[in-house]
């Protein structure tokens, strides 16, 4: 087994835990390669289906491509996908300009919030990696929020020998984040491996710039880069030493945006 | 921002390092200054640290680089683990920073579980405080003995080598006791970089290895694919045409062919296939840390929880009572007749811990006199007894299948790793009788279905119980007669029969005491279950346990209770309950049970004719 096979074999296991222990999951599909990877992982889980539906929380102000993509995948893998949107928010105006820890809470945490109200869900499973920032490298693989969605990151359950928190208080849910163990680059050469069909945002353009992590067209930067191929990302990936959210403005607002934003129950 | 630069991991391993140790002794400095010696902060990192410093008008910290909630790094401590990667020329690490603090011992634990190897944290100027001794107990219990232990803040000491020899021969005299052999005791300033990183001239008298040596050094645990096979149910999948058991292999391995045994249910099976999505071939053998899925030849109705092993290798052990090492993190106290969860594996018990046998303060190693409870940060030896049987191996024996969590409430409090177990207790024997049986069993060519079929009714145990005198031996008497004369096969079993010929050899001290009347009368019944018969027994001299212990004896045939007593208390396993009376109208008693056996499917009528 290499080192891939380890991740992949640990990613099953917790993907099969958190289909078995919760009656009503959801797994959060942003269309970025990171939950792509993600629902490959449950089809390997269970064996070519994906019997858990996918939420995807649309803001209205993705770049268009992802839209398109996410309706072209989901029909041909046959995955039951569900939009969610915070009406509400987007008809009394809400935008970037607002500020963007508002914006972001009000279009994604809060739209996310609504769905799951709405559909009951007790379990969501996420595909965040330790090695995205400092309070996601403190993460559980299952991680409760109360009713108010918020996260206790000062008291959290301890975690050992692969047993998770499954058992949880009325009103409140747990996260759950089977890739919570890769890096950026594992994801990439996972792709590699597997030839997992990615949205060609990350590749570069005809200006020489592609997208390293992908979220709303007014808040997501591209850099600039020459990689074609996905062989091409992973060389460039091993030389940089620029951050992965670096083109993400809303990291960027304050010291502790994103502690911020995720106590109250971003992604 | 991403804390580190990229790693390419797909030809070699990761290695998984923890950090502990007491507070303030320097953990999270001590990661920060790996990241930054070894290249592997991202551009701008240091900075964003340094920015933070000015802002709070502190000195630059290498801990922020780890201390990423706002909390941390105003209070200047580490308050949950951090993962974080880094590699030196050799190989990939992850480096789990724990916290110090005792307040945070559960997340120390969360670290520290899943790391390989360990570094163990002293202060030269403070020495050997509590949660050096606790970590250092901890890391035993959660069979992490590849340990390096560092003196850190040397410089505080002017590098002096009588600080580093006291220290060493103190800590070593409290964790060799433990079986931990520490493989270094390596002197450092993580805070100038000495000895971590690079070797400094400031102590030439220590001739061993700076922490990334050290590091190099620590080895991957083998595969454990030479122990015996075990893979704990995770869950049965029927999506389409296949139903196949899904799992991870904990250790061993298994192949297309092999004979399978299901504990604690012992069904077995044959490996037809081993399933995989989006793989060129399916795969003929599934190893250790493997999350795989297979079908067997024929179809079993088997469920999460049990434990798969092969039939020619040793099986694990089913019991309800053991003995275990466990650490406890739990707010309120573990103690005596409260029921808790005990997770292993897959499975999922109730359980109490029925005896202290030895609590000990684990910052001191200090027994606590015949203290019965269990508080939090404190480890004890203990005895477990479950509500049903669980499956289990020892932890020196396979770690993965010897080891649990007991959840209080919500949450997992504690952790354990299962020490012994003999089989002392009568259910223990007789399990461990009834599993070498059903193995071992030469089985007749004519199946139990052909003698159903032929029969008219399938083997069934019926139990007439309630005290003497309630007239259970005339009901058994008149109930044999009447399935005779219907041509089924019915035979009464009386206990004393049994007595008689099958018990002549001891005297009745013996026969009764240990439980050897009901052995013997519940496997004789079996052989005539296993001939097919409806056997039908009544004694006065079974109880409630005893016949607890003939179902055992019986199963799979099904098994039927009728007690007669006029007590409205009844245990759950009764199908019917008569009163003495309705006992007394005998044949109206008889039909009644003839109609029950009848609704239960035990008597389906003859489907041929001679």
């Amino acid at each position: 087994m290499d080192h891939l096979d380890e991740l992949e074999n640990q990613s099953v296991f917790i993907l099969r835990e958190a289909y078995k222990k919760f009656k009503n999951l959801a797994m959060l599909w942003s269309i970025g390669k990171d939950s792509t990877v993600l629902l490959w992982l449950a089809r390997k889980a269970f064996f070519g289906q994906c019997p858990i539906p996918l939420v995807h929380i649309d803001t209205s102000y993705k770049i268009p491509k992802m839209i398109e993509y996410r309706d072209k995948i989901a029909k041909e893998w046959g995955v039951t996908l569900v939009v969610g949107q915070n009406k509400k928010a987007l008809d009394e105006g809400m935008n970037h300009a607002k500020g963007r820890i508002v914006c972001c809470e009000a279009l994604k945490t809060q739209g996310l919030q609504q769905i799951m109200e709405d559909k009951g869900y007790t379990g969501l499973i996420l595909g965040i990696r330790r090695d995205e920032e400092g309070t996601r490298a403190k993460e559980r693989y299952f991680s409760p929020r109360d009713k108010n969605f918020e996260w206790n990151f000062k008291d959290q359950p301890p975690e050992l020998w692969d047993q998770f928190k499954t058992t949880f208080a009325e009103g409140t849910h747990i996260r759950i984040h089977p890739l919570l163990h890769w890096t950026e680059l594992n994801v990439w050469e996972y792709i590699d491996r597997e030839k997992i069909p990615i949205i060609d945002l990350y590749f570069s353009n005809a200006e020489g710039k592609r997208y390293r992590s992908l979220g709303c067209a007014p808040c997501t930067f591209p850099i600039d880069s020459q990689a074609r191929t996905v062989p091409e990302i992973i060389e460039e990936l091993k030389s940089t030493t620029v951050s992965e959210r670096s083109g993400r403005a809303q990291d960027q607002e304050n010291t502790y945006a994103m502690q911020k934003l995720r106590a109250r129950g971003y992604m | 921002m991403n804390d580190t630069v990229q790693l390419s991991n797909l030809s070699t391993k990761l290695m998984r390092l923890v950090i502990v140790g007491h507070v303030d002794h320097g953990k999270s400095t001590l990661v920060g200054r790996l990241l930054a010696d070894t290249d592997s902060l991202a551009k701008g990192k240091m900075q964003f640290v340094q920015d933070i410093c000015d802002r709070q008008g502190k000195v630059f910290e290498f801990a922020f680089l780890l201390d990423a909630l706002e909390e941390e790094q105003e209070q200047g401590i580490t308050i949950d683990t951090s993962q974080i990667f880094f590699k030196t020329r050799k190989r990939s690490y992850v480096i789990i920073d724990a916290p110090g603090h005792k307040e945070f011992l559960k997340n120390m634990v969360t670290g520290a579980a899943n790391a390989e190897a360990a570094f163990l944290l002293i202060d030269a100027f403070e020495g050997v405080q509590e949660q050096s001794r606790r970590h250092g107990y901890i890391l035993k219990l959660l069979g992490l003995t590849q340990v390096a232990v560092v003196v850190n803040k040397m410089d505080m000491v002017k590098y002096d080598p009588e600080v580093y020899y006291r220290i060493k021969a103190e800590f070593s005299s409290f964790l060799n006791p433990l079986g931990i052999e520490p493989r270094m005791f390596i002197p450092i300033s993580a805070k100038l970089g000495v000895n971590v990183a690079r070797r400094g001239d400031e102590m030439p008298w220590y001739k061993g290895p700076t922490i990334l040596e050290m590091a190099d050094q620590f080895e991957k645990r083998p595969p454990q694919d030479h122990l015996p096979f075990r893979m704990p149910v995770q869950d049965i999948y029927k999506f389409d045409p296949r139903r196949i058991v899904a799992g991870r292999v904990e250790s061993g391995k298994v192949r297309v062919g092999d004979k399978v045994v299901f504990s604690p249910s012992n069904k077995t099976g044959v490996v037809k296939t081993i399933e995989g999505w989006s793989v060129p071939t399916p795969p003929a053998e599934a190893c250790s840390s493997q999350s795989v899925g297979f079908t067997l030849t024929e179809q079993l109705f088997v469920e999460r929880g049990e434990i798969v092993s092969l039939a020619d290798q040793p099986l694990p052990i089913v019991s309800t009572t053991f003995d275990a090492n466990v650490f406890w993190m739990g707010k309120r106290r573990l103690e005596k007749e409260r029921n808790y969860t005990l997770k292993l594996t897959t499975q999922e018990v109730v359980c109490e811990i029925v005896g202290f046998r030895k609590v000990i303060d684990a910052s001191t190693l200090e027994t606590l006199g015949d203290q019965d409870y269990l508080v939090k940060n404190d480890v004890a030896e203990l005895t477990i007894k479950t509500r049903q049987p669980v499956v289990f191996d020892q932890f020196g024996v396979i770690a993965e299948t010897g080891r649990f969590v007991l959840v209080d409430d919500y949450d997992v409090c504690g952790g354990g790793i299962i020490t012994t177990y003999s089989p002392t207790a009568k259910k223990d024997k007789l399990r461990d009788e009834v599993r070498l049986r059903d193995f071992h069993w030469a089985a007749s060519k004519i199946t139990p279905d052909q003698r159903a079929y032929r029969n008219g009714h399938r083997a069934a145990l019926i139990l007439l119980t309630g005290k003497a005198g309630v007239g259970k031996a005339v009901l058994a008497q008149l109930l044999e007669e009447k399935l005779f004369h219907n041509n089924f096969q019915s035979y009464l079993l009386d206990g004393r029969n049994v007595r008689l010929g099958v018990g002549a050899d001891m005297d009745n001290d013996r026969y009764f005491g240990d439980g050897e009347a009901v052995r013997r009368f519940g496997e004789v019944a079996k052989l005539f279950l296993d001939a097919g018969h409806v056997v039908i027994s009544t004694s006065n001299t079974f109880n409630q346990e005893d016949h607890s212990d003939i179902r055992m004896l019986a199963e799979p045939s099904p098994v039927v209770e009728i007690l007669i007593s006029d007590q409205p208390r009844t245990h759950g396993e009764v199908d019917i309950v008569l009163t003495p009376e309705e006992a007394g109208k005998k044949s109206e008693t008889v039909n009644k049970i003839y109609n029950y056996l009848k609704d239960k499917k035990i008597l389906v009528g003859h489907n041929y004719s001679i």
